[in-house]
């Protein structure tokens, strides 16, 4: 019998579901304030229970008496469906997960149920809406939008009308083949697609003569498995495959990209570098790892989850940090997680709702879905979120992005894997289910208006807990040498992540061995499916019980799926019968090579023209509102960004800490004085001008953002993540070679190994016009490079808020008229200019001067000119500061000496910091910078009048309070 | 003197239990982390310590409600527990902590009409990390003995101190148990509350003083270092929070 609990607050506590409820709606246009009211429920699934049981139950579990008041009942008694408060007219709405989807709430609750002797079978969560006033199709479009997420949630109008929880169905094992050896091509490629395969049709004629030479069509199970191995999201075929390239750098052909390119750059530095070769292991494992401390070493990862996320903005974004956790917690034999980063790329929040395209959600709803998902799952894992950055364009709208990055702390001897021949298989932490089937090749394909309905599958479900647990069991089973390998289970599920470990073995796994979450899964989507917080150990045999004991006591479940057997093939069976057989050669290497062109022509320059007048003040107030600079404080203060108590440099500082730092910088081992610092350069602005300098750009602002707080230039480790649109496309693909190229040299120049990277491709969207006609917007080229630096001694750190008046204001690095992609231009829709370069080897002095100098105590505050440049540097510094300050752009370091009042203002060129210096150490200052050949001058003071004012020798053309440019700043995202 | 010993028990989701040994540690203490799966099954072992404490986190992933499950294991040892407080032990939680001590009856505010007080959401709905000052109230808890006014970071979505009515509010506040109260940032200014409490209350103790429940994290300010302003501020040698684990050790000297 099915038992239901309704949950309400007691008045006069408000409603808060209900609440947004309205708000979104409103947002959405559906209504301007929306009449509802919801309550949170539980059904139950019992036999046997009295009122007395009901009663417990509610009060002891399910509601808190102090703030909600209940209504339990058999779920039939028509008495639930009245609203809490009457009124006419009032539709009932349920909402409920989907049969088969992850509701970890309702396991904990069926726990807690049996912890007080109460016999419950199942459980399942339930939100209930009544809601008024709205005709059908409107109320059709808040259930869909508003209501529930379609992916992962059905909707029941009217009486909910069910007698029991539905989990899953039985199955009945029958192997499964695919008759292909006699498709055509065209048929071929057909099923490539229905079978959301996604494979290249070379790979599916490669896939066909193997099968007509065995004289058999693949089982199912070999056929998703190659396909797995093979998709773009875990083989990254496209960029470490081959490439002929034509660009204005000349043409080059690569027999492996990236290898050639981006992993040689850190290999020649390794070289140079000889015994004082600080990586320790670069692209090879699930992160980078480098050395740190005498006992630790680092490892870092930056993965996306952009489609996940652009269908089920929540569950895309808790998953896409959940995911990236696990590629730490997998790096070498486990590392500790310390921190967590994240950036994302929205479409502006104030998109009309009515021009959104078919199958999109509002960029609003994006957002805040992924907000929220990134910070529950940080959060509860009790890992801080220390940096992140959020950058808006119009062609983000159907495929935003979304960028997880995790460091990891890891034992010096812990750093290598290697599974031995005979260690079993052990898969721990989640149970399996019908959760995430495809996502590794839905990732691989372009997102359409029908993607939710074709992959709704392809969404997982994060439970952040059941991935603490596996942490905590993990580390202690690491530290007591139970494992010789671990990998995590993500895009692919075990079929990557035993096909990986056993690559150079073998393996054979019994596939009816994984525990399941409900019956019904057939052999092959145990097999492929993503749930969640699963990893794949190699136990030697003699170390199984200990292992099994140690994960019991931390309520984590531990399972033998099979064994790495020296055969050199992947063998899959199902209750004793083989479904399945794949050599690892052919399953590794076999892919066919393709060759792929790619062109780069960059945009021809054209002259930008800066508006003239006297009084640049409005534009910097434009500048700051505009949404990638406006403040971040609505997102951050979400993130615990100080859990484990090593937080030194905050993402907010200042004298009402709010304003932006440059960089994060943790103290991982408490008892050192040994900092990490964490920061990001992202501006896909430039990449419509050049993408070499685009990302050039972006390496310089990770950088110098390290730097700018104290980090160590000789100690910066760098990760590319490129998200691109369809590399099909020849001009596509070759923006992609030209940023991968301005990588390479940077890299040698500066001596900042990368170490870790992934890319994205296929990031675009198609769908139908209101006339029918098929639109596609790609994604601008979007290359995000993190850096993680090194600080010997945190007490050295500066943070970026002016500190006192009196004290000098020093502009470090040349300004040229380089408005090109800029701020100044977005806010006046100036397109053409210059973009901004780098320079390297003044860049590499700069770095390393100021660093003596911040290192030598001489900086009281540094900032790095990013977007909006020299006058939201000192506008932020200012207000951050809570003082005023007085520049003179006519004493700035200029490569011209006509340059314009609004270029020495905005332009963005790089490598420039601007750093507030005592007098007692203006000497020493100035004496390291000129030392070292760097432009630098001293271009003003910091002020007690609360006034920012910028003149240009002598004409003021920028003055405003600092509350002013303060308030214009915080106002955009203020909510 | 021989330090005391502190049994910092976690569950499932608990994520604060490393730092808060750390500054258990620099205070002085010896520290002992358990899964509270294994005091369930050797309740006994809790007497061997001085101090009990739950760190924060999400224990048992806050299903159901903050810290209810947890509290629910926590009353089926609720002899040994209240044997061990009424022994002279001390027991601190802190942030889920607080929600755990408070929703197992540990801190004294259950009467014949239920609980009569909960943490609720935070009247923002969301969660929130930011800093805030304190004001220590009275002498009865001995973790804030000259604690005074002090800085600390808050970070949770349920710290909403919610008493029943205003009777039970009142008793508690006559009982001179809220002793930890969110201070204004500048004289004669409303304090700055983050979260909506009535009557700006931050911590609670019982009934005897020695269990202390409180929603900001003072083993996050051990060290001058992790506070907002350390570049711009003398804040001495070390962080104020530093003084609330000191208390605790020095009560047993």
């Amino acid at each position: 019998m099915l038992w239901e609990i309704d949950i309400r607050p007691v008045a006069p506590l408000a409603d808060a579901e209900a609440q947004r409820v309205a708000r979104d709606a409103a947002e959405l246009g559906l209504a301007a304030s929306l009449e509802v009211q919801s309550a949170k429920c539980y059904l139950l699934d019992a036999d046997e229970l009295d009122a007395e049981q009901l009663k417990r139950l509610a009060e002891s579990l399910f509601v808190d008496t102090v703030a909600e008041t209940y209504a339990a009942a058999p779920a039939s008694d028509p008495g639930l469906a009245a609203p809490p408060a009457p009124g006419d007219g009032q539709t009932l709405v349920h909402v409920l997960p989907k049969p088969g989807v992850m509701d970890p709430v309702a396991r904990s609750a069926e726990i807690a149920a049996r912890d007080l002797g109460i016999p419950v079978d199942a459980v399942c969560t339930m939100r209930k809406y009544w809601v008024a006033g709205l005709d059908d199709d409107a109320l059709a479009r808040l259930g869909e939008q508003v209501l529930a997420n379609d992916a992962i949630e059905r909707l029941i109008v009217g009486p909910l009308g069910i007698d029991r929880i539905e989990l899953g169905g039985d199955y009945q094992f029958e192997l499964q083949t695919v008759p292909l050896r006699d498709l055509t091509d065209d048929e071929l490629n057909a099923l490539s697609r229905t079978a959301q395969l996604y494979l290249q049709p070379a790979e599916m004629q490669t896939i066909r003569e193997r099968y007509r030479d065995l004289g058999r069509d693949p089982t199912d199970i070999e056929l998703e498995t190659i396909a797995q191995t093979w998709s773009e999201h875990c083989s990254h075929k496209t960029l470490a495959g081959r490439i002929a390239y034509r660009g204005p750098d000349g043409e080059q052909r690569f027999e492996n990209m990236l290898r050639e390119t981006i992993f040689a750059a850190t290999e020649q530095l390794r070289e140079r570098w000889g015994d004082d070769d600080w990586c320790v292991s670069v692209f090879r494992d699930n992160a980078g790892i480098v050395r740190f401390h005498p006992d630790a070493h680092l490892a870092f990862k930056v993965e996306t989850h952009n489609h996940p996320s652009a269908l089920e903005p929540y569950g895309g974004a808790n998953t896409g940090v959940g995911g990236v956790i696990r590629d730490i917690l997998g790096t070498g034999q486990g590392a500790k997680p310390i921190c967590n980063t994240d950036v994302f790329c929205f479409a502006p929040p104030e998109t009309e709702a009515d021009s959104l395209p078919p199958g999109v959600l509002h960029p609003r709803l994006v957002m805040r879905g992924v907000v929220e998902g990134v910070r529950d799952y940080g959060n509860r894992m009790g890992i801080p979120t220390v940096n992140g950055a959020v950058c808006f364009d119009d062609r983000y709208l159907g495929n935003p992005l979304v960028y997880c990055g995790c460091v990891g702390l890891i034992p010096t001897d812990k750093a290598e894997k290697e599974p031995q021949p005979g260690d079993l298989i052990v898969a721990i932490g989640g149970r399996t289910g019908r959760d995430g089937i495809h996502g590794a090749t839905f990732s691989s394909a372009e997102l359409t208006s029908e993607s939710e309905s074709l992959s709704g599958g392809a969404v997982q479900i994060g439970n952040a807990i059941e991935e603490k647990k596996v942490a905590d069991a993990l580390l202690a089973a690491r530290d007591r040498g139970l494992f010789t390998a671990v990998t995590d289970c993500g895009a692919g599920g075990f079929s990557s992540a035993v096909g990986e470990m056993g690559e150079e073995i073998g393996a054979e796994v019994h596939l009816e061995k994984a525990p399941v979450k409900y019956a019904g899964l057939s052999y092959t989507e145990i097999w492929i499916s993503e749930a969640q917080e699963r990893m794949v150990l190699s136990v030697p045999e003699g170390h199984w019980q200990e292992l099994h004991d140690l994960c019991a006591a931390e309520g984590v479940e531990a399972t033998v799926i099979g064994a790495f057997t020296p055969t050199g093939k992947l063998t899959m069976k199902y209750d004793g019968q083989q479904v399945g057989e794949l050599p690892m050669g052919f399953l590794h290497d076999g892919r066919p090579p393709v060759v792929r062109e790619a062109v780069y022509t960059p945009a021809k320059t054209r002259d930008l023209s800066p508006p003239k007048r006297d009084d640049y003040t409005p534009d910097l107030l434009a500048i700051l509102a505009a949404h990638n600079v406006a403040s971040k404080e609505s997102i951050i203060r979400q993130y615990d960004h100080e859990v484990q108590g090593g937080s030194v440099v905050k993402p907010l500082v200042g004298v009402r800490m709010d304003g932006p730092s440059d960089a994060a910088v943790i103290r991982p081992v408490l008892d050192s004085p040994q900092g990490v610092a964490i920061a990001c350069g992202i501006n896909p602005r430039y990449g419509d001008l050049d993408t070499y300098h685009m990302a050039a750009s972006a390496i310089d602002e990770a950088v110098r953002n390290c730097v700018a707080v104290g980090a160590d230039p000789a100690r910066i480790a760098l990760l590319d993540n490129f998200c691109w649109g369809d590399c099909e496309k020849n001009e596509t693909l070759g923006s992609l070679v030209r940023a991968a190229i301005a990588c390479r040299d940077l890299s040698l120049a500066w001596e900042t190994p990368f170490i870790s990277g992934k890319d994205s491709l296929n990031n675009e969207f198609s769908f139908e016009d209101a006339a029918g006609r098929r639109q596609t917007i790609a994604i601008p080229p979007t290359l995000l490079i993190s850096a993680m630096g090194q600080i010997p001694d945190i007490r050295r750190c500066v943070t970026m808020d002016l500190k006192r008046p009196g004290n000098a204001l020093y502009l470090v690095g040349l300004t040229m008229n380089e408005l090109g992609g800029s701020h100044l231009a977005l806010v006046h829709n100036l397109s053409g200019g210059q973009v901004p370069k780098v320079d390297p080897e003044p860049a590499k002095q700069t770095f390393h001067a100021l660093h003596a100098a911040i290192t030598a105590g001489s900086v009281a505050s540094c900032h790095d000119l990013s977007e909006g440049g020299l006058a939201v540097a000192a506008a932020e510094m200012a207000f951050a500061g809570g003082l005023g300050a007085e520049l003179d752009l006519a004493a700035a370091p200029v490569d011209d000496d006509s340059l314009s009042a609004p270029a020495r203002l905005f332009s963005e060129s790089n490598t420039r910091f601007l750093c507030e210096v005592a007098p007692d150490h203006e000497a020493a200052f100035t004496e390291a910078l000129t030392l070292a050949s760097v432009d630098h001058a001293r271009i003003g003071e910091a002020t007690e009048t609360g006034t920012l004012t910028i003149r240009n020798a002598d004409r003021t053309c920028v003055t405003a309070p600092i509350g002013l440019l303060k308030e214009a700043w915080q106002r955009t995202l203020r909510n | 003197m021989p330090s005391p010993s502190v049994l910092i028990l976690r569950a499932p989701g608990t994520n604060c239990e490393a730092e808060t040994a750390f500054a258990f540690e620099q205070a002085g203490a010896a520290t002992s982390l358990e899964h509270v799966d294994r005091l369930l099954d050797n309740p006994a072992a809790v007497e061997q310590h001085q101090i009990l404490c739950i760190p924060g986190g999400f224990s048992y992933g806050d299903d159901l409600a903050a810290g209810r499950v947890f509290a629910n294991r926590l009353r089926t040892l609720s002899d040994t527990l209240h044997r061990f407080r009424e022994s002279g032990g001390l027991a601190l939680g802190i942030c889920n902590g607080f929600q755990v001590l408070l929703k197992s009856g540990l801190l004294d505010t259950e009467d014949d009409s239920g609980p009569s007080a909960t943490l609720a959401w935070n009247t923002s709905g969301r969660y929130t990390d930011r800093w805030v000052t304190l004001e220590a109230v009275g002498d009865k808890c001995p973790f804030l003995a000259g604690v005074g006014s002090l800085e600390l970071p808050i970070a949770h979505a349920e710290g909403r101190f919610l008493p029943r009515d205003d009777a039970a509010l009142s008793t508690l506040v006559d009982e001179g148990r809220a002793v930890l109260r969110y201070a204004p940032l500048a004289e004669g200014a409303p304090a700055d509350n983050p979260n909506g409490s009535a009557a700006d209350i931050a911590g609670l103790c019982d009934r005897t003083g020695r269990v202390l429940g409180l929603m900001p994290h003072p083993e996050r300010c051990i060290a001058p270092t992790q506070h907002p302003q350390w570049t711009r501020r003398e804040l001495g040698e070390a962080g104020a929070g530093l003084a609330v684990f000191k208390n605790a050790v020095a009560y047993f000297a």
